[in-house]
C-alpha cells in the first residue's frame, strides 16, 4: 500500500509480464465536477490461460474488490469482463481494472476464480445462465436469476441461435382488450362514473390463458396480423348505451 | 422410527418467496437446530424482470428511463451510472453545474434511503412506533424530492450529458429549510435508535460480519463499512462533484470507538451517514457553479452522437446501499451491444450466509434487514404462479390492473 502505483504502472506492470499475453491494454482518464479531478479506468484484453495470474498480482499491488463479471457475444466469441477496483480506501486513489478475456464457442469455459475471490460465485452462476459458458471448478453451479422452468439451452444474453427466440417475445402493446368483459366505465353528466353491460357484448369466454410453461410459438404471429394494435383497441370500446343493471355491476 | 427421527432433527424452514421479513421476493432454505440456525442457503430471481434484455433492443435514452424504474427507492443511481458509462464512451462532457446537481439528488436520495430503511429496522424489530416516526421525517425529503423534479420516484433527473431539470434560486432555501430540521433531529435519531435498551440487546453482537468475510465476499457500501473496510466510491474514485468535495468513509467507531460488524454497527453507519448527506448537499449549494445543465438539450442531436459511438465504459456510483456498476458497450448502432447493470445488493446478498449462520430463528428478519437488500435492484422478469402451477403472463397482469382502474372508477 505505502508504493502505490499510478494508474499507467500497473498498466506496465502488467504488460511488462505478460508480454503479448496482454492483447490489447489502455488507461482511460475521466475529469468531472469543477476541479476535474481524474480518475482512471483501465482496459487489458488477455489471453485466456492468463486471466488467474492476472488476478494474483492485482491481488498483491493493494486491496481489490470484485464488482462484477459481464459478458458479451462477439459472434464467433464469448468476451468475458472481470471488473475490479484496486485501492480502495485511498482518497480519490481508486482504479477500476477490467481484464477482458475471449473464449471461443467451441469451447466456452473458463476456469472458476471463487478460490481467488470467494464472492466471485454469485456472478459466475450469472454468467453460466446467461451465457451458457462453463465456469469449470465452480462451488455452487446452480442457476440463480432464471426460474427453474426456463427451458434448457437458451442463453438471454447470446446473439446467436440459442439466444431468446422471437416465440419467447411478448409485447406489453400487443395485448388486446379481453374478450367477455364488461364495457369500460363512461363518464356521465352527473360526473359519476356508470358502467355499462349487455348480455350481447359478453360473446365468449375470455381466451385462454397460456397455461403451459412456454408462451405459444404462435404469439409473434397473433401480433403480425394486426400491425395497428392501438386503432383496433379504439374500435373495440363501445360507447355503451345507458344502463340499468347499474347497482349490480358496480359490486363486480 | 429412524426414518421419523431423520425428518425432524435438523429441521428444514423453506421462508419465502413472500415473507414478512421483506417486503420483496427471495426465497430461504434454513437448516435449524432446535432456534439455531445451521445452515443458509437462498435463492435470488423470484421477479427478475430481464431489464438488461429489454435495455439491449432499446436507445441510450429510452434506457435511462428504464434505469429509473429498476429500483423502486434509488431512482437515481443506476440512471447516474449508466449515463456516466455511455458519456465515456462517446466522450461527452458533462457541465459541472449538472455534476452538481447529480451529486446533490444523489445525496437527497441517500437521506429518505437511510430513513426508509432506519424505519424497516425498527419494523423488523418488533419497534413500529419507531417505523412511523422515521417515515413520518422521511416524508420531508420525499416533498423536496417532488418539489425538484415532480416525483417522489422516478425522479427522471438524469440524461445522458447532464441534468433534465435545474435547481432554482428559490428552490434553495427549501433545501436549507430540510437540511436544518434534519440536523435537528439527528440527536433525536441516534437517541432512539442507539440508546434504546432493546435495540441494543437485539443487534449488538448478532449477524456479524467480519472483516475477512466482508473482503471475501466482495461485499460494498454501509455493509462493508460497518465491518470495517473503508471503502466509498465517493471517496475513492473522483466523479461527479464528489471530486471536489471533502469526505471521508464513516465507519461505526467514530460514534462507538470500536467496529463489531454487528447489526447495530450498520445502524450506526446509516445514520451517521444522514449527517454527512447534509453536509454533502450543503458543500455543494456553496459552490454550486452556473452554466448549462446539459451538454445537448436536442434529444435528436444527442441520439444521433450516441448512434455514432463506438467502445466500452463503466459506470459508477456509490448508491445509498454500496456501489452500483453499469458496464456499457456500444458498437455504433442504435442500441448498447451489451448493458450489465451491478447493483449494490447484488454485491451484498452472499453475506447473509456468514451473518445468519449461528444465530437465533427470531433473529432473522433484522439480520436479513440489515443489509439493507433491495431486491428488485438485484432481480430483474415477472412470473408471477398463481393457484399451483399457472402462470400469470405480462397480458393478464395487464389485464388485471386496467379491470382494478376501471372498478376504483367506477
Amino acid at each position: 500500500m505505502t508504493d502505490r502505483l499510478t494508474a499507467p504502472q500497473v498498466l506496465e506492470h502488467f504488460t511488462a509480464r505478460f508480454g503479448s499475453g496482454v492483447t490489447a491494454a489502455r488507461v482511460q482518464e475521466r475529469r468531472e465536477g469543477a476541479k476535474k479531478n481524474p480518475n482512471y479506468n483501465l482496459w487489458m484484453d488477455l489471453d485466456r490461460p492468463l486471466l488467474k495470474d492476472a488476478i494474483k498480482d492485482l491481488m498483491v499491488m493493494g486491496p481489490v474488490h470484485l464488482a462484477v463479471v459481464s459478458g458479451t457475444d462477439m459472434g464467433e466469441t464469448v468476451r468475458l469482463i472481470y471488473s475490479f477496483s484496486l485501492y480502495y480506501g485511498v482518497r480519490h486513489g481508486e482504479y477500476t481494472v477490467n481484464f477482458a478475456v475471449s473464449l471461443p464457442k467451441s469451447d466456452l469455459s473458463i476456469p472458476t476464480i471463487s478460490d481467488l475471490v470467494p464472492g466471485a460465485v454469485f456472478t459466475e452462476r450469472e454468467k453460466q445462465e446467461m451465457l451458457g459458458i462453463t465456469v469449470t471448478g465452480i462451488p455452487d453451479g446452480r442457476g440463480l436469476f432464471l426460474p427453474d422452468d426456463f427451458p434448457k439451452g437458451v442463453y438471454p444474453w447470446r446473439k446467436d441461435a440459442t439466444g431468446i427466440p422471437d416465440s419467447m417475445v411478448k409485447n406489453l402493446w400487443e395485448v388486446r382488450r379481453p374478450k367477455g368483459r364488461p364495457a369500460p366505465v363512461v363518464a356521465t353528466a352527473e360526473g359519476k362514473g356508470e358502467c355499462a353491460i349487455s348480455e350481447k357484448e359478453i360473446v365468449e369466454p375470455p381466451e385462454a390463458t397460456p397455461k403451459t410453461k412456454q408462451p405459444p410459438a404462435g404469439g409473434e404471429k397473433e401480433g403480425a396480423d394486426r400491425p395497428a394494435a392501438r386503432p383496433s383497441e379504439v374500435k373495440e370500446v363501445p360507447v355503451p348505451p345507458a344502463p340499468e343493471k347499474k347497482g349490480e355491476v358496480k359490486k363486480e | 422410527m429412524t426414518a421419523e427421527k431423520a425428518k425432524t432433527v435438523p429441521y428444514t424452514v423453506p421462508i419465502g418467496p413472500i415473507h414478512p421479513a421483506l417486503k420483496e421476493p427471495v426465497m430461504f432454505t434454513f437448516t435449524m437446530e432446535g432456534e439455531v440456525v445451521k445452515d443458509v442457503d437462498f435463492a435470488p430471481g423470484q421477479t427478475h424482470r430481464g431489464v438488461e434484455w429489454m435495455g439491449m433492443r432499446r436507445n441510450p435514452v429510452q434506457i435511462v428511463h428504464l434505469c429509473d424504474r429498476i429500483c423502486g427507492i434509488c431512482g437515481l443511481v443506476h440512471s447516474l451510472a449508466f449515463a456516466r458509462a455511455v458519456e465515456q464512451v462517446a466522450e461527452i462532457e458533462v457541465p459541472p453545474r449538472a455534476d452538481y446537481i447529480r451529486t446533490i439528488m444523489g445525496e437527497l436520495e441517500r437521506i429518505q434511503s437511510h430513513l426508509l430503511w432506519a424505519g424497516v429496522a425498527a419494523h423488523e424489530l418488533g419497534f413500529d412506533t419507531l417505523l412511523y416516526l422515521a417515515w413520518r421525517v422521511r416524508e420531508q425529503a420525499m416533498d423536496l424530492i417532488e418539489m425538484i423534479c415532480g416525483n417522489r420516484v422516478n425522479y427522471a433527473m438524469i440524461q445522458v450529458g447532464g441534468v433534465r431539470r435545474d435547481i432554482t434560486p428559490e428552490q434553495v432555501p427549501k433545501i436549507r429549510e430540510l437540511l436544518s430540521t434534519y440536523k435537528g433531529l439527528q440527536e433525536k435519531l441516534l437517541q432512539v435508535f442507539l440508546r434504546d435498551a432493546s435495540i441494543t440487546l437485539r443487534c449488538r453482537d448478532h449477524g456479524i460480519l467480519t472483516p475477512q468475510q466482508a473482503r471475501d465476499l466482495c461485499v460494498v457500501g454501509p455493509t462493508a463499512r460497518a465491518s470495517g473496510i473503508p471503502m466509498d466510491v465517493r471517496v475513492d474514485y473522483p466523479y461527479a462533484a464528489y471530486g471536489d468535495l471533502e469526505i471521508e468513509p464513516i465507519l461505526p467507531d467514530r460514534l462507538t470507538g470500536e467496529i463489531r460488524g454487528d447489526v447495530y454497527d450498520r445502524i450506526v453507519v446509516r445514520l451517521l451517514e444522514i449527517p454527512q448527506s447534509i453536509d454533502i448537499i450543503e458543500q455543494c449549494l456553496a459552490a454550486m457553479p452556473e452554466g448549462n445543465i446539459i451538454w445537448e438539450p436536442k434529444l435528436a442531436k444527442l441520439l444521433l452522437t450516441l448512434k455514432k459511438a463506438k467502445g466500452e465504459a463503466v459506470g459508477r456510483h456509490e448508491a445509498p446501499r454500496g456501489e452500483v456498476l453499469h458496464y456499457v458497450r456500444m458498437d455504433a448502432k442504435e442500441s448498447p451491444t451489451t448493458w450489465k447493470v451491478k447493483a449494490s445488493s447484488y454485491s451484498n446478498l452472499m453475506s447473509w450466509i456468514p451473518m445468519l449462520k449461528g444465530e437465533q430463528i427470531a433473529d432473522i428478519p433484522i439480520i436479513v434487514a440489515s443489509i439493507d437488500p433491495c431486491l428488485s435492484c438485484t432481480d430483474r422478469v415477472a412470473i408471477v404462479r398463481w393457484e399451483g402451477r399457472q402462470i400469470l403472463t405480462k397480458e393478464d397482469l395487464h389485464r388485471l390492473s386496467v379491470e382494478k382502474t376501471r372498478r376504483l372508477q367506477a
